[in-house]
């Protein structure tokens, strides 16, 4: 989706001279108001990682690694907690995660005399046999099969149980290796680590297309009111850490989502995943209901609610008609609002085509490096001046593109703000970088035989704008930190959404 | 082929020994992966004295993925399809739920079961899970209607006795 020569166009910007020196300490600053901390962690440093605290945790409890590790994943990877309910009640959590209390024996496989296998019916002799310490014993082909099935199809890793019915015991990495081919057992390992990430609330991966970093980042859901954790991947792509879309700078994660939905409520693919799916209220993955009952259990995170009224399920009861008029009162309410956004239509429209340009203008980056690369070459061969001296064209090129998807961004996001004098400050500051871009814009599609003349015209464009952008942004997320931009009509809707995430990192906190 | 030699056990003990109200044969001589199961209505429940007609499907990967059951006979069901699969919504039946060691018969006893005492909460028909909570006394009248209606004839070797049997 992105070739690298696209990657390689954002990068600029920090030792860029801008010429100017009032705001030259805002510049100068190591790190800007709207960036975050984080790191950029590969598959052998996030294996590393976990491998620490497994021993860790194996060392404090004196269990084996790979019993340690059943249980971390059970508690999430909270050391603290575990380690203090393992004091508390080492019997409760070692059932709970699937281990039971007892350690002996190593595994291997054994051919028993007189054994029929309970799964394929076939019986010995010589048949080879393999039981966890559960003692639920099947030949070493049926075990084999079912890891197989469970890891290639079902691509679960973390949580396959044993074999035999009713029993829970979680079947360990030493187990698997004993009894797997190794294409397998790396599938395995890559599954596992998808479940640490996916734990982890400062883990998260980069959503680049085939990219196999992940960013660790300490900002929590509930932060995400006040910042725009934007992150840059080794792969160069950049993401937002909160909501792992591309860089939305300077919106906030709630609102970028109900703008987009907003935008998209016209296409099939909206319509229907509105119809058909809901967002997991606790970890907010999207699921959809393929059928069945209305008792939903979260694939990722294992809550469960009710399909109807998102409550919990344990609070949930007999009391299923309750929903039936939850879902008539919602009725009205969904009733309501469209007759509202309707009315808002024309408002809408004057932020969307806004919006939708700057974002055309985006999608042509591509072509737009093209014939910046193209002209570069012409203008060497015209002018006589060095590969050197037409970087500048390069440079204005990326401030283009990165200003343009800052613009499009700041289009969505005032049309959620309130009037008011700081929407007022917002919009100028929107306004000069507006105009800035498209003036530089101008300069940048002159005839080739023109851009030489133009090259310190161009340089302090280039500079200015990116200027422009960083005062946006860093003035943004200052007045974002301290949470005064005051929002429109959809406000209730918005602080619901800002309510969802917090409930997330609230439920996590009291859950195990 | 691992999966006969199981199913076929399974089938022959289930054959010799059936477990309460269940009896089972083969849709089809040569296929056992297709079990036509005859299930009788619990004594005491709304299904008394109805059979009932269940599709058993057996995928070539089974034991190591579930089973599907689906009723032939229409059943009035807080947790049965009102159409014309009538699935079952069954926990043990969901390939996640599902364990290799599980057997045909505890399925089939559950199903039972569940006739007996239908689950509202993991209902598959909403409307009829409400009324069962609401109005247990209309719900009852309407299953042994129906029941009366689709279960009591011996339809399943001659369908054409039930339109006899309405028609009366």
């Amino acid at each position: 989706m992105f070739p690298a020569d696209f990657f390689a166009l954002s990068d600029f910007g920090d030792d860029l001279d801008t010429g100017f020196s009032d705001d030259k300490d805002l510049l100068k600053q190591k790190r800007k108001p709207y960036e975050v901390e984080f790191k950029v962690l590969s598959p052998a440093e996030i294996e590393r990682e976990q491998l620490v605290q497994v021993k860790e945790v194996s060392a404090i409890l004196g269990l084996p690694p790979e019993s340690a590790a059943i249980l971390l994943r059970y508690g999430r990877w909270n050391k603290e907690k575990l380690i203090e309910g393992y004091m508390e009640h080492p019997e409760d959590l070692l059932e709970g995660a699937g281990l039971g209390t007892n350690f002996e024996g190593t595994a291997k496989t054994e051919v028993l005399d007189d054994f029929t296998c309970d799964i394929c019916c076939d019986e010995g002799p010589g048949l080879e046999t393999y039981a966890m310490r559960c003692g639920h014993r099947y030949c070493v082909d049926c075990y084999r099969q079912y890891l197989m099935q469970k890891i290639k199809e079902e691509g679960e890793a973390a949580r396959i149980q044993c074999p035999g019915s009713n029993c829970n015991r979680i079947v360990d990495s030493k187990s698997l290796d004993l009894l797997v081919t190794d294409d397998l057992k790396g599938r395995y390992r890559e599954l596992l680590m998808r479940t640490y990430v996916d734990d982890k609330d400062n883990l998260r991966w980069c959503p680049a297309p085939n990219c196999i970093y992940a960013a660790d980042c300490g900002i929590k859901p509930r932060d995400l009111r006040r910042v725009v954790p934007t992150v840059r991947c080794a792969c160069k792509y950049e993401f937002c850490f909160g909501c792992s879309l591309a860089d939305h700078q300077p919106a906030p994660c709630a609102l970028v989502k109900m703008w987009l939905q907003k935008c998209e409520d016209d296409s099939e693919t909206a319509n229907w995943i509105s119809a058909n799916t809901k967002e997991c209220p606790k970890c907010q993955s999207t699921i959809e209901k393929n059928g069945g009952c209305n008792h939903m259990t979260c694939r990722k995170c294992k809550h469960e609610f009710c399909w109807m009224c998102m409550g919990l399920w344990s609070e949930h009861g007999t009391s299923w008609y309750n929903c039936n008029r939850f879902e008539e009162r919602s009725g009205t309410d969904a009733r309501g609002a469209q007759a509202k956004s309707r009315a808002s239509l024309e408002r809408y429209l004057h932020y969307y085509n806004r919006y939708a340009n700057h974002e055309q203008s985006a999608k042509l980056d591509k072509d737009l490096y093209l014939k910046t690369e193209k002209k570069m070459t012409s203008l060497q061969s015209q002018s006589g001046l060095s590969w050197i001296e037409v970087q500048f064209l390069d440079t204005a090129s990326q401030a283009l593109q990165q200003c343009r998807q800052t613009l499009k961004w700041t289009y969505a996001f005032a049309f959620y703000l309130a009037r008011n004098n700081l929407t007022a400050i917002f919009e100028d500051n929107q306004k000069d970088l507006e105009m800035a871009v498209e003036s530089l814009s101008e300069m940048f599609e002159k005839p080739v035989a023109d851009l030489a003349g133009l090259k310190v015209d161009i340089l302090d464009k280039t500079a200015y704008c990116n200027k422009r952008r960083v005062i946006l942004l860093s003035d943004t997320a200052e007045n974002l930190k301290k949470g005064i931009f005051c929002y429109w009509e959809s406000m209730k809707n918005l602080a619901g959404a800002m309510l969802m995430f917090q409930i997330g990192e609230w439920t996590f906190n009291v859950e195990w | 082929m691992s999966s006969q030699k199981r199913i076929a056990k399974e089938f022959a003990e289930l054959s010799a020994s059936p477990p309460d109200g269940i009896s089972v044969e083969l849709a089809d001589e040569a296929n056992i992966y297709e079990w036509k199961v005859c299930i009788d209505g619990p004594e005491g429940s709304p299904y008394q004295n109805g059979k009932f007609l269940v599709k058993l499907n057996m995928p070539t990967e089974y034991p190591f993925k579930p089973p599907t059951i689906s009723f032939k006979t229409k059943i009035y069901h807080p947790n049965v399809t009102n159409d014309d699969k009538g699935s079952m919504c069954l926990g043990m039946l969901r390939a996640d739920e599902w364990k290799p060691s599980s057997k045909i018969t505890a399925v089939l006893q559950f199903a039972r079961q569940l006739l007996e005492e239908p689950m509202p909460d993991d209902a598959v028909e909403g409307r009829i899970a409400e009324q069962y909570n609401n109005d247990r006394k209309r719900y009852e009248e309407v299953a042994r209607e129906w029941t009366r209606r689709f279960a009591m004839a011996d339809h399943f070797h001659n369908t054409a006795r039930v339109k006899e049997v309405q028609f009366n």
